[in-house]
């Protein structure tokens, strides 16, 4: 048995002079070059993740730092013979005492640290020891003066912010050899410094005021925040949603469903298109000449950013409720006119909620590239320094106000170093912004996926 | 021969006329898709209570006329009728008449099946509630039910009513789509090859359900099962190349036709 088969089998292979074991010439190259091509999908592949690993990376090791800050805790006495000369609390005395009036309490209280904690520094002037407290602490311990106004006379327990060189130095940024040639810090108040974190007093902790804080000066980057950045965007996001998919979606539906194929909305198609491929910048300067220069709207303000945005994302927001009408099956749509939908009652009873999944998808992609644009913000004055918080919309939306990838580019120009780390920080901050978006737009297609 | 296929059929319409009403006429019908004509002068009647049977070969416009029948062909860009259709001797392609009503009263059945991707229960009730046609949910239920059991799905569907009807085989979609015409107490039914994507055993079940739902509903089927047509309709009308051949009484069209054409078709020598 087994021998008759062998047989046949040796007489086939002899009979046609091929074998599925031997490759032929043309096999053979064929083969090759597939294996090749192969090789270079894998080696595409590959720098692709290198590049993406790559960046994260330098991202992450220069930014997870700006989430912690150094904090010194100090007792700090309100004296009352400083900040109320009245003596009777009146708010409107108190508002008038600058931070100048505040900066001696706290070298005051700096001083007794020093004191208390016995520490001796040799070379270290008494005026300068104060100097490795943030110069934002002034305005803080003020602002809390002017809430609690009772508490004056009494000495109260602040977690002030430590200079920025200092906060530096436990982050690698700054030595003591560069600190010898630096003029903001000396090697004494960094010895200072590791004396105090000794004590327990000087502490580096996670730093939730870079979420909640405004922006700040060019001298106190210790104190910078996204908090206005962040308020902003989500601002600027509510009105491109608000505005760009009703209005996207409507368009969509009336294009796809109702509009009557013609040479008008031939060109309305091209021109969407188009509008998909116009550099952002460009509508950057459509709104400033349109909605700022025409139409008066204030500079740097959310509602201007946003109504920008909205044009932009519009183009993506229409291309891809298209796109999911369109793969709705029309016979779907007869069935709704079969039984006596009107052409109205078929698209939303049942084509739309067919089409959610990719319009909601495209609408979340839309925003999240909406949400990443910087080029047409600068124009309309978003890049501005902006301390004070927005109201609340609405009005809020006419306050100015900042961007998170404006704040980025933003803290990429100023000249201390520190801000390159908050810069790293917030792009972190814009990233998860980005991944929580694009996650949702997963989950939600996931979830409304049916098929027909 | 012309005269002789004329006279013939006349005859014959005449004698249907007779003892049953005309519920939807053809005068003169012709369709254009863009510039291209697909259906000649069509002059056909539509009689109550009977099963109208269209058959002819690929490409004839059988599906072009029957679309006509509820203006389905409106939702086709460029698509233009000419000629008149009444229905109870209203012209259906008057600007004045609400083309949803006129689909709720001629409804339709599609060559393949196409349920909502919804609930078997949803998918019934959709009409039934954009019509206005029930007060309360009781109603409702009970408008379901008869719909299931008119199309004879009550009994395989009745525990599991909040299911997809998606998920129901072939044949009890198709069913559930005549249901779902049934619903919203069309006056005519059309049904576009109902059968064709059906396996023999579910075809019996349709059309043994279209031969019992002559009872109380005017239906026009379109196949291209000679068998079928014989089977389940009393008056077959003969379509080619857009142009209507002859129609008459179905027996006499398997048996006799007047025309070489239908006699070539329906014994199977050509399309
Ligand atoms: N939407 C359309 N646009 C342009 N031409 C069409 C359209 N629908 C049908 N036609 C043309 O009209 C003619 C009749 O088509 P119809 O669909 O009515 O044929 P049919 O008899 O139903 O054929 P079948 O048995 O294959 O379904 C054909 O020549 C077809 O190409
Ligand atoms: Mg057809």
């Amino acid at each position: 048995m087994t021998d008759i088969a062998d047989q046949s089998v040796s007489t086939a292979a002899a009979t046609t002079g091929r074998s599925l074991l031997q490759r032929g010439e043309h096999a053979k190259r064929r083969a090759a070059s597939e294996t090749r091509f192969r090789m270079l999908g894998l080696v595409a592949v590959m720098i692709g993740i290198l590049a993406v690993v790559g960046l994260l990376a330098s991202i992450l090791s220069n930014g997870v730092s700006s989430f912690f800050q150094t904090y010194v805790t100090v007792d700090i006495y309100l004296n009352p013979a400083k900040l109320d000369k009245t003596g009777n609390r009146d708010p409107e005395a108190l508002q008038k005492v600058t931070t100048f009036a505040y900066a001696p309490l706290i070298s005051a209280a700096v001083e007794k640290l020093i004191e208390t904690h016995g520490i001796e520094i040799e070379g270290l002037k008494p005026k300068d020891a104060a100097k490795i407290i943030s110069k934002e602490a002034p305005a803080s311990v003020r602002n809390y003066v002017l809430a609690h106004p009772s508490k004056i006379g009494e000495t109260v327990k602040f977690d002030l912010l430590a200079d920025g060189r200092v906060d530096g130095y436990y982050k690698g940024r700054v030595t003591m050899d560069s600190a010898k040639l630096d003029r903001n810090i000396s090697p004494e108040r960094l010895e200072l410094a590791d004396k105090l974190k000794h004590a327990g007093v000087l502490k580096t902790r996670f730093n939730w005021s870079f979420f909640t804080a405004p922006d700040a000066s060019d001298t106190r980057p210790e104190a910078a925040g996204l908090g206005v950045a962040i308020l902003g965007s989500a601002y600027m996001m509510i009105i491109v949603l608000v505005l760009s998919l009703p209005l996207g979606v409507a368009a969509s539906i009336y294009l796809e469903e109702f509009a009557v194929q013609n040479f008008f909305t031939d060109i309305i198609e091209v021109n969407i298109a188009n509008l998909a491929a116009v550099p952002s910048i460009v509508f950057g300067i459509l709104g400033l000449a349109i909605f700022i220069n025409f139409a008066g709207l204030p500079q740097s303000a959310p509602i201007v950013g946003g109504l920008v945005l909205t044009l932009m994302t519009l183009p993506t927001i229409i291309i891809a409720t298209r796109a999911a009408l369109k793969a709705v099956p029309p016979s779907i749509r007869e069935a709704a006119l079969g039984v006596g939908a009107s052409k109205m009652q078929a698209t939303f009873h049942h084509v739309l909620p067919l089409a959610m999944p990719g319009i909601l998808t495209g609408t979340i992609i839309g925003l999240a590239q909406a949400l990443g644009e910087t080029a047409p913000l600068l124009l309309i004055g978003m890049v501005a320094f902006v301390r004070e918080f927005p109201g609340a919309p609405p009005e809020g939306f006419f306050d100015p106000a900042s961007a998170l990838p404006v704040q980025v580019y933003n803290w990429t120009t100023r000249g201390d170093p520190a801000f390159v780390e908050r810069a790293s920080g917030a792009i972190i901050v814009l990233l998860v912004f980005l991944i929580i978006m694009n996650g949702l737009a997963i989950m939600l297609r996931r979830r409304f996926e049916r098929r027909w | 021969m012309n005269e002789m296929t004329e006279t013939a059929t006349e005859a014959a319409v005449n004698a249907a006329a007779s003892n049953r009403s005309v519920k939807m006429r053809g005068d003169k019908v012709g369709v254009f898709y863009g510039e291209k004509q697909a259906l000649f002068d069509v002059d056909l009647d539509i009689y109550e209570h009977e099963v109208t049977a269209l058959i002819g070969p690929s490409g004839c416009g059988k599906s072009t006329f029957l679309r006509c029948l509820n203006r389905m062909n409106d939702t086709i860009d460029g698509c233009r009728v000419t000629g008149k259709l009444t229905l109870d001797s209203e012209n259906i392609y008057d600007p004045k008449i609400d083309v949803v009503e006129l689909r709720a009263r001629v409804g339709m059945v599609f060559q393949k099946p196409n349920p909502f991707p919804k609930s078997i229960f949803e998918n019934i009730a959709y009409g039934p509630r954009i019509h206005g046609l029930v007060k309360s949910k009781g109603d409702l239920d009970e408008v379901v039910a008869i719909s299931l059991q008119k199309a004879g799905l009550f009994e395989e569907v009745k525990d599991r009513l909040n299911e997809p009807g998606t998920g129901l085989s072939g044949g009890q979609q198709q069913r559930l789509c005549i249901a779902r015409a049934i619903a919203v107490s069309p006056e005519v039914i059309l049904m576009d090859e109902p059968c064709s994507a059906l396996d023999p055993i579910a075809t019996a079940k349709v059309e043994e359900l279209i031969d019992e739902l002559r009872e109380n509903y005017t239906i026009v089927i379109v196949t291209h099962s000679m068998q079928q047509a014989a089977r389940v309709s009393q008056r077959t009308a003969m379509f080619h190349l857009g142009n209507l051949v002859e129609v008459d009484a179905t027996d006499v069209i398997f048996t006799n036709p007047s025309d070489p054409k239908t006699q070539d078709y329906i014994t199977g020598r050509y399309g």
